[in-house]
């Protein structure tokens, strides 16, 4: 039998407010197993939980039920206080009487009446607890970083620094990400590539840091502090510890007309080809879509002119295997597709272009070399107008655009008004808002600065239709504030497109079963107080696959998920949660129906062999769990038709006598 | 294949060339279009509020009909087919709606099973595109219509509203585009294809009807247009009224023309 | 505050629309957008905008629920899915359907009449216009 103290907390006025705590700790006194009930206003503060460990040691408790907030809150607080009176901190229950209870109830007598019934059941169980241990697993001190953008490049070099060893995997042929191919950056419109490729130099002179660049992730297997992750190395056809990057094979290969998506398709490259001058690695590498040497076997341009002997035209996919102990997902946005949204005629004119092509066409490595012309006739564009929240803000219909903000454009818009009215100052330039949001250090001044300073028209209002008429770009929208419509004749119309996470993002979050939301951004473990964690242990988040942030916000939690990450690589040894399944031998039948349910890949199955009755000894097939991978998720125990599989802290035994109090 | 057939008030006065042209060029496809018996005009506009009851009822009838008879209902004129669509979907969706819709059609003297938008309701080009096969069109053309350059004008009733409609994307359809290429024409995009015309503004306000089809026509003659094609006769009258700078035909009258049926059909 | 008949109109225009106008989020694309703007003295994202606060009223006196084409490109560009223009027809049915309210009449059609003027466009303005 067990010796319970009961412990009811007033949580100031939260509970005691609408539950007569008092009369709740009187109730439980007569409950089978309790030798002790009280009630007080904090349970959780440092007076309360020495009144527990004092009534442990004057009666002689052996288990703990507190009647508080949701175990979400306080349940390791008080698993602590009981580990410091010298119980299993596995022999305390909580009752839930504040967000279950009081704060769903307005009537006091309902609310106490329930509050009693949830310690009731609270008690039952704790009859039932037995004393649990955690298992111990190794922690492989290595990271992964999925993404090479700015997220991941931070990421990396903050874990590297702290003195462990990351791998980079990126898609592309070079790290960068997008921040590579922007212009400036706001709010003090530094150059992006004067920011970032030290940090690109960084990455590939740290010896702490590898790159995988042109690479994938395509499966991953084990659990926090060992994951065992394949990655895909695309064939690029380039050796890249032979090649030296000269550039040569770029200038002379013959298939010149491949859209370079670097200047997303605005201008074109060659079939071998480096995405841009500050390429890390810069190596070339070749497409197999558009190399003549590869589609027809005629050609071999590339590797005549290669001095160094580079290029491999026979080169094959390679997949490696790595163990690693964490892993971070930094898989970064893309604009959305303007498809849906040819009211702006971005179908019908090359004149209609997203804002990231608009860096492009003011960058001086962009399609024209930094001078902003129209993309249709090279003419300097006199009239532009900027359209915000094209697709954000969208709730119209699923397959247009997006609910929530993007957040970046009103800043970035701001920024591209100022410098082409700072550059071509016979420029007349219209941002059509809905609302400009700035929040953020020295944001909103930079906003005013475009407004006040530069003379940017901010107009109140939305475009309703562009239509490309005689060369111009006839724009009709409204003017709220002044109460018209209004009829603009433009020369280049730019759209803030809405961002989405990268594609790449769900089927990355199917094989780290780390949970996504709607919209396809990773699910931080809190929003508030986890926000660089997945719900999945060992597993990090960094950068826009969270959700829409800026350069800043990016990089403070690029920080944060590799404090994190230094952090758990830091220990030698995990502790696990011993609420895990187990199976009990004598009933299981191997039937794999567990197996299938298991989300974590924590049952395998081996054959053992039993003594039977009469002294013959029979093989079965049984299941066994890993108790390491196991996440006590249960849908084993529910699927089990033998009745074998039971969780530990949570059988069905303790789970029917919490019933069974509450339907007494 | 046999299609109810719902050609509308004005098919049979102001334009029997749209239906002429529909009915000699199904044929030649090898689809005979079946008219309605006794259809009733549809009133030429959807009135979207849900309490309007009466003026759907027309559109009801002519459902129910293609349904009793087991076949899809085909329609052209660009005005009843808003007007049958989105009664159709009312009847789909507005449960309340079609309660009260069938309260009133159990009082007709024919009885009929009650209706809840079982009936398909193809447009004569969706017919074109989604059962005959736009393929199907190009190999049945005899006088390829090469080299003209032909703007499609869709106007406001075949596309929205676009949830409802279904028949293209409201602000980059292509359907008629292929329609045309199908007959070997070259079609010109052009912006203001799928603004309004004024509509039944022509009546009430007749100079704002000929700033807004004036916007239409001058925009496709301005991409270079020979010729503009619609499914509706309101906006061929507004945009010939208002003095198109290019020809207006409706539809059905380059698919006769690139058919060969054009001909046969004016010698009724 | 609204007084009682207001109110009375706001849930009428609201149960024959359909439309929820507290989901407009103040973009103006609906007037960006409207081919009818300039004719009228109150346009679609006013709308939606007085109906939300009740002016019912004000809208019924307005010349302006005659001046909506019907067009639906308010509808279909409505980042929201607002669809103004079922609230222009649900103020312009409780105008005509008062007593004597009605704007156009068989009367009035053979002034506005030519002789190319088709069916569909007499029987969808009397639509428009009248019970």
């Amino acid at each position: 039998m067990q010796r319970i103290g009961v412990f009811v907390c007033h949580c100031g006025t939260n509970i005691a407010g609408t539950v007569d705590v008092k009369a709740v700790a009187e109730a439980l006194k007569n409950e089978p197993g309790v030798v002790f009930s009280t009630d007080y206003q904090y349970m959780c503060s440092q007076s309360g939980q020495n009144m527990i460990k004092e009534a442990v040691a004057e009666h002689r408790l052996t288990g703990i039920v507190v009647c508080s907030c949701s175990p979400r809150m306080h349940e390791a607080t008080f698993r602590k206080t009981a580990q410091a009176a010298g119980l299993n901190p596995y022999m305390v229950e909580i009752a839930n009487i504040r967000e279950q209870c009081s704060w769903v109830h307005k009537d006091m007598p309902i609310g106490t009446e329930k509050a009693v019934i949830l310690a009731k059941a609270a008690v039952a169980k704790v009859n039932l607890n037995a004393p649990l241990t955690p298992g111990e697993s190794p922690v492989t001190k290595r990271a992964l970083v999925i993404g090479g953008g700015i997220a991941g490049i931070q990421t990396a070099l903050d874990i590297a620094d702290a003195g462990f060893p990351v791998d980079i995997v990126e898609t592309k042929p070079t790290i960068g990400g997008k921040m590579a191919q922007l212009d400036k950056t706001f709010p003090t419109l530094d150059c992006a590539a004067c920011i970032l490729t030290p940090k690109m130099v960084d990455v590939a002179q740290n010896e702490k840091i590898r790159i995988f660049s042109y690479s994938e992730v395509t499966d991953v297997k084990g659990f926090v502090g060992n994951f065992d992750v394949t990655i895909k190395r695309k064939a690029r056809y380039v050796k890249e510890d032979v090649c030296t990057g000269c550039g040569l094979c770029t200038e002379k290969c013959p298939q010149k007309n491949v859209p370079n998506e670097f200047n997303l398709g605005m201008d074109n490259r060659r079939a071998i080809y480096i995405p841009f001058a500050q390429a890390v690695p810069k190596v070339a590498t070749i497409d197999p879509n558009y190399c003549t040497m590869l589609k027809t076997g005629k050609c071999g341009v590339c590797s005549k002119v290669c001095t160094a002997g580079a290029i491999d035209y026979s080169a094959k996919d390679e997949y490696i295997e790595e163990r690693y102990g964490a892993i971070v997902a930094a898989t970064g946005f893309n604009p959305i597709s303007m498809e849906k949204f040819d009211e702006f005629a971005y179908s019908q004119s090359k004149d209609v272009i997203t804002s990231l092509e608009l860096e492009r066409l003011m960058n001086a490595a962009g399609p024209t070399g930094g001078t902003l012309l129209r993309p249709s006739d090279g003419e300097h564009p006199h009239t532009i107008v900027f359209v915000q929240c094209v697709g954000s803000r969208c709730a119209a219909c699923e397959q247009k655009g997006k609910e929530y903000c993007s957040k970046i454009c009103c800043m970035y818009t701001a920024k591209h008004a100022m410098l082409i009215r700072d550059k071509y100052p016979d420029t007349d330039v219209y941002v059509f808002y809905i609302d400009v949001r700035t929040p953020g250090k020295n944001f909103d001044e930079f906003y005013r600065r475009a407004v006040e300073e530069y003379g940017v028209h901010y107009i109140k209002g939305m475009v309703g239709k562009v239509s490309p008429e005689g060369g111009k770009l006839k724009v009709q929208a409204s003017d709220l504030i002044y109460g018209k419509q209004l009829h603009i004749d433009a020369d280049l119309v730019v759209l803030a497109a809405a961002i989405e996470p990268d594609k790449s993002a769900r089927g990355l979050a199917t094989m780290l079963t780390a949970s996504m939301d709607t919209n396809d951004f990773f699910t931080e473990a809190h929003p508030k107080l986890r926000p660089v964690e997945s719900p999945t242990a060992g597993v990090f988040l960094s950068g826009t696959c969270q959700g829409p942030k800026d350069i800043p916000e990016t990089v403070a939690q690029a920080g944060a998920a590799a404090s994190k990450v230094i952090g758990l690589l830091a220990k030698d040894k995990l502790l696990g949660n011993p609420c895990v399944a187990h199976s009990d031998e004598m009933m299981c039948n191997g039937c794999s129906t567990c197996e299938k349910v298991c989300p974590y890949g924590a049952i395998t199955y081996q054959d053992k062999e039993f003594r039977m009755p009469d002294r013959t000894t029979k093989v079965r097939r049984i299941a066994v769990v890993n108790e390491a991978v196991c996440q006590g998720c249960g849908a084993c125990t529910v699927a089990c038709m033998s009745g074998a599989m039971d969780l530990r802290g949570f059988s069905s035994k303790q789970i029917m006598a919490e019933v069974d109090a509450i339907c007494k | 294949m046999k299609f109810s057939y719902y050609p509308g008030c004005t098919l049979r006065t102001k334009a029997k060339e749209l239906d002429r042209w529909a009915r000699s060029s199904a044929l030649a496809l090898g689809a005979e279009l079946c008219e309605v018996e006794d259809w009733q005009c549809c009133g030429g506009v959807y009135v979207s509020a849900r309490d309007e009851i009466a003026t759907k009822l027309s559109s009801v009838r002519a459902l129910m009909s293609a349904r009793d008879k087991g076949q899809p209902l085909v329609t052209v004129c660009s005005a009843c087919h808003n007007v049958i669509k989105q009664t159709n979907h009312a009847m789909q969706t507005d449960k309340e709606f079609a309660d009260k819709v069938n309260l009133y059609m159990s009082q007709d003297k024919e009885k009929r099973e009650p209706y809840h938008g079982e009936t398909q309701v193809y447009h004569y080009l969706e017919l074109l595109r989604d059962v005959i096969g736009f393929d199907k069109v190009r190999e049945a053309v005899k006088n390829p219509l090469t080299g003209k350059k032909v703007a499609a004008y869709y106007g406001c009733l075949l596309l929205r509203p676009g949830s409802v409609m279904g028949f293209d994307d409201v602000e980059n359809p292509r359907i008629m585009e292929d329609f045309i290429r199908a007959l070997g024409a070259e079609p010109v995009i052009y912006p203001m294809r799928n603004e309004c015309c004024g509509g039944y503004m022509a009546t009430e306000d007749p100079a704002l009807a000929a700033k807004k089809s004036g916007a239409v026509s001058e925009s496709a003659a301005g991409h270079g247009a020979d010729v503009i094609v619609t499914a509706c006769p309101l906006c061929k009258y507004n945009l010939v009224k208002n003095q198109s700078p290019v020809p207006v035909v409706y539809f059905t009258e380059l698919l006769a023309e690139a058919l060969g049926v054009k001909e046969d059909t004016h010698a009724e | 505050m609204q007084n009682k008949k207001s109110e009375n109109l706001k849930e009428q225009v609201l149960r024959m629309s359909g439309v929820n106008p507290s989901k407009c989020m103040r973009c103006g694309k609906c007037s960006g957008t409207c081919p009818s703007y300039d004719e009228m003295e109150y346009h679609p994202h006013q709308f939606v905008y007085m109906v939300e606060n009740g002016d019912i009223e004000t809208l019924m006196k307005s010349d302006s629920v005659y001046k909506c084409l019907s067009c639906f490109a308010c509808v279909d560009r409505c980042p929201r899915g607002v669809e103004p223009a079922k609230l222009v027809e649900a103020l312009r049915l409780c105008v005509i359907r008062q007593k004597g309210k009605n704007h156009m009449t068989a009367d009035d059609i053979p002034a506005v009449l030519d002789d190319e003027m088709p069916q569909q466009a007499l029987v969808s303005a009397m639509r428009k216009y009248s019970k």
